[in-house]
């Protein structure tokens, strides 16, 4: 009855895997510490430790620290770099300041999502671009394609560290460990010296709850982990509760709800999409705004039996949509799912049925995020 | 890994507790910690008539889904509801409280059919 144990994340992503994995500067420090290692983007990365359950509240109510090393890290700078980000994303770049990041998508001709990003503004004309693991190589052969002759791409990602530090004692649990950290407003960042080791501390995250990402080089990496999960609050969370604490907060994940063949309007509804200006598959996403055929919606079910990817949701019978991604949530005691419905279906409140295997279970219709007591947005910690 | 001598088992991690023509079925301590944390059971209807090799249980974790099979013809006679609200006391004891259903064998002779504790421990990967 295990036949499905072994899937983890996105079945379509273990299809394509390769035998060989990426390893983390952190892996040696998931083995030790008994992580149930899996492949997610090309990595080998840790699953769970303690268990998904237990990973998931901990960071709700004290902090955890996720290996993030997976994700790729870009350096796009010189005279034209702002010019060549405003054409290549659906973001407003002119608008971010100096020590401001924004969330955004890089389209393709056709409008279809190759990736979701974090675009940071260090100085005028000099962006770094946070992006997802499965997706880099694709990322940097469209974004080299696309730049001017006098803007320079670097892939900073080898030989680098990204750590996320999560939950509502994230600054507490930190500044016990490494020192005082300054007040970062959300979706700002500062250049610092933390500990004795230069990094980048953003205010950003992907759980919902007030936390940082470090980005610094990977010599200190399994220094700087012990000594945060030394501290003795922050404990050590693994993939699986970082997809139930961003499908709480209804967070697209690259491959589920966010691919090369649809635009990102149905997934935002224009959210993180900047109209004001040109940028490549604007037309495509245009197009599908002003006359939109599917939804991504949030669906809250009525029992803790989940609905999974590529199951379909159903009403009167017909088939209208399918759900991208869907878990029990751990923080809301049922199980919730995103789902990708026809236009007309979507309005909160829709009464809909998922058919999962044999069964159609009842769903309704609901705002994101499905959970609204994240403390990510707080003003201060 | 934990396999209680004095249970038989299946390939597909099933264990059988047989005391008499009533047996106590659950998944294995393996079986659990191979799906990691369980957060909804669905269990048959005590009644039932099953043949081994129905699908007669899911169990969900927080990642997937796994059918439970009946190893044995019978029928259900009582089911564990505790696990409806507390599907995680499979988790924390998967050969005790966390007993899934009784099946009234039709034919005591099936259980010849079952892996002992001894086959079941060679079969499954894992710590030993």
């Amino acid at each position: 009855m295990i036949g499905t144990a072994g899937a983890y994340f996105n079945p379509d992503e273990a299809r394509i895997m390769t035998d060989q994995l990426f390893q983390t500067p952190l892996y040696e420090v998931h083995k030790a510490a008994g992580a149930r290692m899996g492949p997610f983007g090309g990595w080998d990365m840790p699953i769970q430790y303690a268990g998904i359950l237990n990973e998931h509240h901990h960071t709700r109510t004290k902090a955890s620290i996720f290996d993030t090393c997976h994700m790729g890290e870009f350096e796009v700078k010189g005279p034209g770099a702002q010019a060549d980000l405003e054409n290549l994303l659906t973001l407003n770049v002119d608008t971010i300041r100096e020590g401001q990041c924004r969330y955004g998508f890089l389209l393709n001709d056709e409008g279809g999502v190759i990736d979701d990003l974090t675009c940071y503004r260090r100085a005028g004309e000099h962006f770094f671009l946070v992006v997802n693991a499965g997706t880099r190589g694709n990322d940097a052969s469209w974004i080299k394609s696309h730049l001017s002759a006098n803007t320079t791409f670097t892939d900073l990602s080898p030989g680098r560290t990204k750590i996320d530090v999560q939950g509502p004692g994230a600054r507490q649990a930190v500044e016990a460990v490494l020192g005082p950290l300054p007040d970062l407003g959300y979706f700002r960042f500062a250049d610092l010296d933390l500990g004795g080791i230069p990094m980048t501390l953003s205010r950003t995250g992907y759980t919902g709850e007030w936390g940082y990402e470090f980005y610094f080089d990977s010599a200190p990496a399994i220094d700087i982990w012990h000594r945060l999960v030394g501290g003795g609050v922050i404990q050590p969370a693994g993939l699986g509760a970082r997809d139930t604490l961003r499908l709480e907060m209804g967070y697209a994940l690259y491959g589920n709800e966010l691919n090369a063949h649809m635009t990102p309007a149905g997934a935002t509804g224009g959210a993180f999409i900047h109209m004001g200006k040109d940028f490549i598959g604007k037309p495509a996403v245009e197009r599908e705004l002003a006359n939109p055929t599917r939804h991504l919606v949030g669906l809250m079910l009525e029992s803790k039996r989940a609905a999974r990817s590529h199951d379909r949701v159903v009403a009167n019978g017909e088939t209208v949509g399918e759900v991208t991604s869907g878990s029990v949530a751990p923080s809301l005691d049922c199980a919730i799912a995103l789902a990708y419905v026809d236009d007309g279906f979507h309005a909160p409140g829709t009464e809909l049925a998922i058919s999962v295997r044999n069964k159609e279970l009842p769903a309704r219709v609901t705002g994101l995020p499905f959970y609204t007591d994240g403390t990510a947005r707080k003003k201060s910690r | 890994m934990n396999v209680p001598q004095d249970l038989r088992y299946t390939k597909s991690h099933e264990w059988i507790n047989v005391t008499d023509e009533e047996v106590t079925i659950g998944i294995s301590d393996f079986a659990q910690s191979q799906l990691g944390d369980l957060t909804f059971v669905e269990l048959p209807t005590a009644g039932d008539s099953v043949t081994a090799g129905d699908e007669v249980a899911v169990v969900e974790s927080v990642k997937a889904a796994s059918d439970v099979y009946s190893p044995v013809s019978g029928t259900i006679t009582a089911v564990n509801e505790a696990l409806e609200d507390s599907p995680e006391l499979i988790n924390n004891d998967a050969f005790g409280e966390g007993w899934m259903f009784k099946v009234r064998l039709s034919d005591v002779a099936q259980l010849d059919g079952l892996l002992s504790a001894t086959d079941y421990a060679g079969l499954a990967p894992g710590d030993a």
